[in-house]
């Protein structure tokens, strides 16, 4: 795809090997949920570009048959999300599952009117998580999660909402990274040039409200997380100091985000601490 | 001779399990006639153990490794463990069996403490880089961590290894290149080494994912010109056999006498002065 080619002769750094995050993130996949002892796997599909991806490559790793998209619009939701995750859906011969949270959320709602769309946005995510998880036990199915290396690091995302999932095959490729799998993959084009957005009102997306592009964070993102260049370094990169320091507090100060609550230490073997164990034990 | 290098994919703290997947690999192996059976490193256990390291340790004469030596039959074993000293120190270990019963134990010298690695957090390093007779010539083995100091395989040569044995558990990351970052760099060390130091390399790697962290396998045999003889695929549990040929460590070495030329007297000396100048003693 022209756009994604162009950014990749950009920043060459960011080009993935296709086959090979391909044939290691379904590898990977496949082992993590089996050895779970699950064979299915349930995945929150928004019309956009980084469920898509979860999706296609939860669909080469188990086979269409074991893949469940759910859909979760809002009333306020645009019609074009849901047709573009219809695309996905059809693409990938899975069953799919509609459920419109707008009951539930104008209820809530109704007892504070005055809440903001950040407010409403968070508990949005919230609900679809819940419906994630209560369809994940009944569909005995594992939650697929669909953040990006790019929104996790920038803290672009609700804790508990749609951070929250059983793995994720797609946390560690940045947005860009996300963009070139997906057109490898064989997402629907029309997900893959549209602009990213959360959905929460009407022509919100992810850049304006950002400030920045997705394609310009990545690339300081690399360099200042990956390469751990210094502020001098990165600014004789081009970078400008006040997109640098807005990243940097962004990082940092949506660390809490990324992290497991904090437990007060009073016993000698405190979870997290000095109780350290992988979540694979035993498995 | 012909060795087996057994790429199989452990359950993180599950030695039971482990232990069959041994098994089933042992009778594999001895159907196809290897004469010496590799493992990865920590085989037996899993890898990033973190606390269950305590719980996994064990004696080299436990049970579990007994009989694993008796399944093999003629055949010699490498398998990987975590070793419970008598001092009660533990170590990331690997022993070399023969006949049904321990013949070489190599204690992990180099422990990686570092990104993603917590290795020197739970075992104590090892203090001896050793070669050791077998049936089938003079052997040294290091693991994983240990091939990365050029110092490592350069002490096996010199103390008269053939064949150096190399169980790991290396992890796949950074997917920009045309292959695995990490095993290209694997690859070119053990390619390097077994040219620099006329020595067979055998690179025993496993595969599987824990907590997203994936193996990638790839074992391979490297003979004493530097050419991989045989590498196994990627991401997939495999038995890799290859037929080796000791004579290639003579034509290697008749060919580059580099073990001849060395001068271990200058190498100890000029290490002796460092150490000192290091240390502060002395004049240098």
């Amino acid at each position: 795809m022209q756009m994604i080619e162009e950014m990749l002769e950009q920043a060459p750094y960011l080009r993935l090997n296709e086959e090979l995050a391909t044939t290691l993130l379904t590898t990977a996949l496949r082992e993590e949920v089996n050895k779970a002892g699950f064979n299915k796997v349930i995945i929150g599909l928004s019309g956009g570009i980084d469920s898509a991806l979860s999706l296609y490559l939860a669909v080469k790793a188990f086979g269409p048959e074991n893949v469940v998209a759910v859909r979760m619009p809002y009333k306020t939701s645009s019609p074009a999300s849901l047709e573009d995750a219809q695309a996905a859906i059809d693409g990938t011969g899975v069953e799919s599952i509609t459920i419109d949270i707008t009951p539930q959320i104008d209820a809530y709602f109704e007892q504070f009117p005055e809440a903001t769309p950040l407010r409403r946005g968070n508990k949005m995510a919230r609900e679809r998580m819940t419906i994630l998880y209560d369809l994940s036990a009944a569909y005995d199915a594992l939650v697929v999660g669909t953040s990006n290396r790019t929104e996790i690091l920038l803290g672009y995302g609700t804790q508990y909402g749609d951070t929250a999932s059983a793995i994720n095959p797609i946390g560690d490729l940045y947005k860009t990274q996300v963009r070139q799998l997906s057109a490898y993959l064989n997402v629907p084009e029309q997900i893959i040039t549209k602009a990213p957005s959360a959905d929460l009102w009407e022509a919100q997306t992810d850049e304006s409200e950002l400030g920045f592009s997705y394609f310009d964070v990545d690339r300081l993102l690399y360099f200042m997380i990956d390469q751990r260049y210094t502020l001098d370094q990165l600014r004789a990169l081009g970078f400008e100091d006040d997109f640098i320091e807005r990243v940097s507090k962004r990082i940092i100060r949506n660390q809490y985000k990324r992290t497991m609550p904090i437990i007060l230490k009073t016993g000698t073997r405190t979870v997290g601490m000095d109780f350290r164990y992988l979540r694979d034990w035993g498995l | 001779m012909r060795v087996g290098l057994a790429q199989i994919r452990p359950h993180l703290g599950r030695v039971d399990i482990n232990v069959e997947l041994h098994r089933e690999m042992i009778h594999r192996a001895r159907e196809e006639q290897v004469d010496l059976l590799i493992f990865p490193e920590l085989s037996l256990t899993g890898y990033n153990l973190l606390d269950l390291t305590y719980e996994m340790a064990m004696d080299p004469f436990s049970p579990e490794i007994q009989r694993l030596a008796q399944e093999a039959g003629e055949m010699d074993l490498v398998i990987g463990f975590i070793e419970h000293s008598p001092e009660h120190i533990l170590y990331n270990s690997a022993a070399y069996l023969t006949a049904g019963n321990l013949h070489y134990l190599h204690r992990k010298v180099y422990l990686p403490t570092y990104g993603m690695f917590d290795e020197g957090r739970y075992v104590g390093q090892g203090q001896v880089i050793r070669s050791f007779p077998t049936r089938f010539g003079q052997f040294g083995m290091l693991i994983c961590e240990d091939f990365w100091h050029l110092s490592a395989p350069y002490l096996l040569a010199q103390d008269g290894a053939h064949l150096i044995i190399v169980p790991s558990n290396s992890p796949g990351q950074d997917l920009t290149g045309p292959e695995l970052r990490a095993q290209e760099s694997w690859y070119s060390l053990l390619k390097n080494y077994a040219l620099l130091s006329g020595t067979y390399l055998l690179f025993a790697n496993r595969v599987g994912t824990e907590d997203g962290i994936t193996f990638y396998g790839g074992s391979a045999v490297v003979d004493p010109f530097g050419k991989i003889e045989k590498k196994a695929g990627l991401f997939k549990e495999a038995l890799l056999v290859v037929d080796i040929d000791m004579e290639k460590v003579k034509k290697a070495r008749f060919q580059m006498p580099l073990l001849r030329d060395e001068n271990l007297d200058l190498t100890i000396r000029e290490l002796n002065r460092i150490k000192r100048k290091r240390t502060g003693e002395g004049t240098w």
